[in-house]
């Protein structure tokens, strides 16, 4: 399988990035180098083989559904580019 | 004082507690050899204040007869591990200013042992690379020089864009050249695909990733969460084991880490290993191997075998298949945990005229080409319609190789035996091609055992014709790193620890 340009498009906007109409053709070329690369799984007998989930044998752990940390909204808040009275601030989502 | 920066960490440690040797100065050694160091990039962050004062305190607690079992030793952190109040960047633009507000799990084990933070180490952008070309800092140069290269040549390319100079390999490139170039005592690093034992093998040094769920994954800045592990990379088998030590144990904080207790994995060093079953696998004699790699990996089984160990020939026939699957499960993780950043919590960003615009604006300056591409293949890979004949059919054949391993160690064999890496380490610009796939091709070795989980240690095991080092890699079972340790010792032993370069760069 191979992408076309139009496809890079749709994947660049599927995963939030911009790209340039300069770029289209070159991202397509190295994302088509990878998808022949992994080609060669096609060949391989997968019929009855579960998918792995998790590498190490383990059941899953469970905690208390209680809060266990936080109160420090300034802490948590400290790294980001744009904040007011302890809120993210993002561009206007609804009308 | 360059005998200080080039002791190993177990006779530092060793000298420390008989009073020989003071943390001070040790670690006062160590920041001066960091400074002259600079050119290489080794180091993104100094932070030698913060050195001095953790010495200062390990002196007092020796004294008081409180050390902890790093006490006093200075040590290097890969740029990808949280350190609460010192700018933690994973070395990408688009977290270029983040200082974080808590200290990974694993690195607080290292200061609550008395280990001293030197800086933090360069790394490809978020550990997507086997260069450290990636790096938003640029490249690191490996102490190593290349064939025929006479110190003026090596020092004039340095100070310029250090093309033809050696890559120290990746992703942990600037601890394996700051371990290599006495630049610390042991650096910390991560391991996703061979992103410990790839740069361990290209400097002459050692390195393990240990089983998936031994170390904390909390506070390490995440790439593929069901295949990265922190490991340390060290001078010497014995000071891998040290760093574990105290690295490795259960943190309720990661639901992955597992909860059994850490042994004393430097009891294992000089154990006895005769009698154990060391497997060979044919399917690793890939093609076009060159000749020299196979003469090692006979001298390394010829080592263990004098040692008392049984040399068997094991078939682990899906070999082939785990590099191109890894390049659809890593990617895909990579898409889902990159997605966070996107300019709103923290990290760069970009404003556009409304939301979208702003995601896209910010994570298209933020990523760099690399990264960009692993996000993009991962999202195509998840996507409605390729999710079956892709992710899926990818971790079916994840569970063959597991269960090729999973055969192997049924049949009897203790540990598994193969090259590190398909060449010696490779020169600055030279694999920056078109097709990324080149750069892949240098974890063929190492992506299985990420893929099943496992431990695997790269150990020095030779010099090229070039005089260039080679590493060996031993995997093992899940959780018995201690044979690891005990067949890397008997390696490093009958090969002789690798003569690490003299200090051309200061």
């Amino acid at each position: 399988m191979s992408v076309d340009q139009a496809t890079v498009r749709r994947i660049a906007r599927l995963a939030r990035i911009a790209v340039t109409d300069e770029e289209v053709p070159h991202l397509m070329g190295e994302l088509n180098a990878m998808l022949s690369f992994v080609e060669q799984l096609g060949e391989v007998d997968v019929t009855g083989v579960e998918p792995m989930t998790s590498v190490t044998p383990m059941a899953m752990k469970k905690r208390v559904d209680q809060v266990s940390d936080g109160g420090y909204p300034e802490t948590v808040t400290g790294n980001a580019p744009m904040t007011e009275d302890h809120y993210f601030l993002v561009p206007k989502v609804v009308e | 004082m360059t005998d200080l920066t080039h002791m190993t960490l177990a006779d530092a440690r060793d000298a420390l507690k008989a009073k020989k040797i003071s943390s001070v100065e040790l670690t006062q050694a160590h920041i001066a050899a960091v400074e002259a160091a600079r050119p290489l990039g080794a180091y993104v962050l100094e932070t030698p204040d913060q050195a001095r004062a953790m010495a200062q305190a390990s002196d007092e607690k020796i004294a008081k007869g409180e050390a902890g079992p790093l006490e006093g030793i200075p040590l290097g952190i890969k740029d990808l591990y949280a350190t609460k109040g010192v700018r933690t960047t994973a070395c990408s633009n688009i977290l270029a200013n983040f200082v974080p507000q808590y200290e990974s799990t694993v690195s607080s084990q290292l200061w609550r042992d008395g280990a001293v933070m030197l800086g933090k180490l360069s790394n490809d952008e978020f550990a997507m690379g086997s260069s450290n070309e990636s790096s938003s800092f640029g490249p690191v140069a490996s102490p190593w020089t290349p064939p025929n290269w006479s110190a003026e040549n090596a020092k004039a390319a340095l100070s310029g864009d250090k093309k033809g100079l050696l890559v120290p390999g990746g992703s942990s490139g600037g601890s394996a050249s700051a371990v290599a170039a006495g630049l610390c005592l042991g650096a910390t690093a991560t391991d996703t695909g061979g992103s410990i034992r790839q740069p361990a093998a290209f400097t002459g040094t050692v390195g393990i990733k240990p089983t998936y769920g031994r170390c904390s994954r909390w506070g390490i800045v995440a790439f593929a969460s069901s295949l990265d592990q922190a490991g340390p990379i060290a001078r010497t088998v014995r000071d891998t084991a040290i760093m574990l030590r105290s690295m490795a144990g259960h943190d309720a904080k990661d639901t992955t880490s597992v909860d059994r207790a850490v042994p004393d994995y430097e009891a294992a060093i000089g154990r006895s290993v005769k009698g154990m079953k060391i497997g060979i696998p044919k399917e690793y004699r890939v093609e076009g191997m060159s000749a020299e790699i196979d003469a090692l990996w006979t001298k390394g089984a010829d080592m263990l075998r004098a040692a008392g160990a049984e040399i068997v020939e094991i078939s682990l026939p899906h070999t082939k298949y785990a590099l191109p699957a890894y390049y659809i499960v890593a990617p895909a993780e990579a898409s889902s945990n990159l997605a966070r950043y996107d300019g709103v919590r923290y990290g760069l960003r970009v404003p556009g005229k409304d939301i979208t615009e702003m995601y896209e604006k910010t994570r298209a300056a933020g990523f760099g080409p690399e990264v960009r591409r692993r996000i993009m293949i991962g999202t195509y890979v998840l996507s409605a319609g390729y999710y079956d004949a892709y992710y899926v059919r990818a971790q079916q054949i994840r569970t063959l190789i597991k269960q090729d391993f999973e055969k192997a160690y049924a049949s009897g064999v203790d540990a598994v035996l193969t090259p590190a890496t398909p060449s010696p380490a490779f020169g600055i610009g030279e694999k920056s091609g078109a097709d990324p796939v080149e750069m892949y091709l240098n974890d063929v070795f190492t992506v299985t055992v990420n893929m099943a989980g496992l431990p695997g240690l790269a150990v020095p095991a030779g010099l090229s014709s070039d005089g260039l080092p080679l590493g060996l890699q031993l995997i093992g079972r899940p959780f018995d790193e201690e044979t690891l340790f005990s067949l890397g010792e008997v390696i490093e032993q009958a090969a002789g620890r690798t003569k690490l370069p003299e200090a051309w760069w200061a």
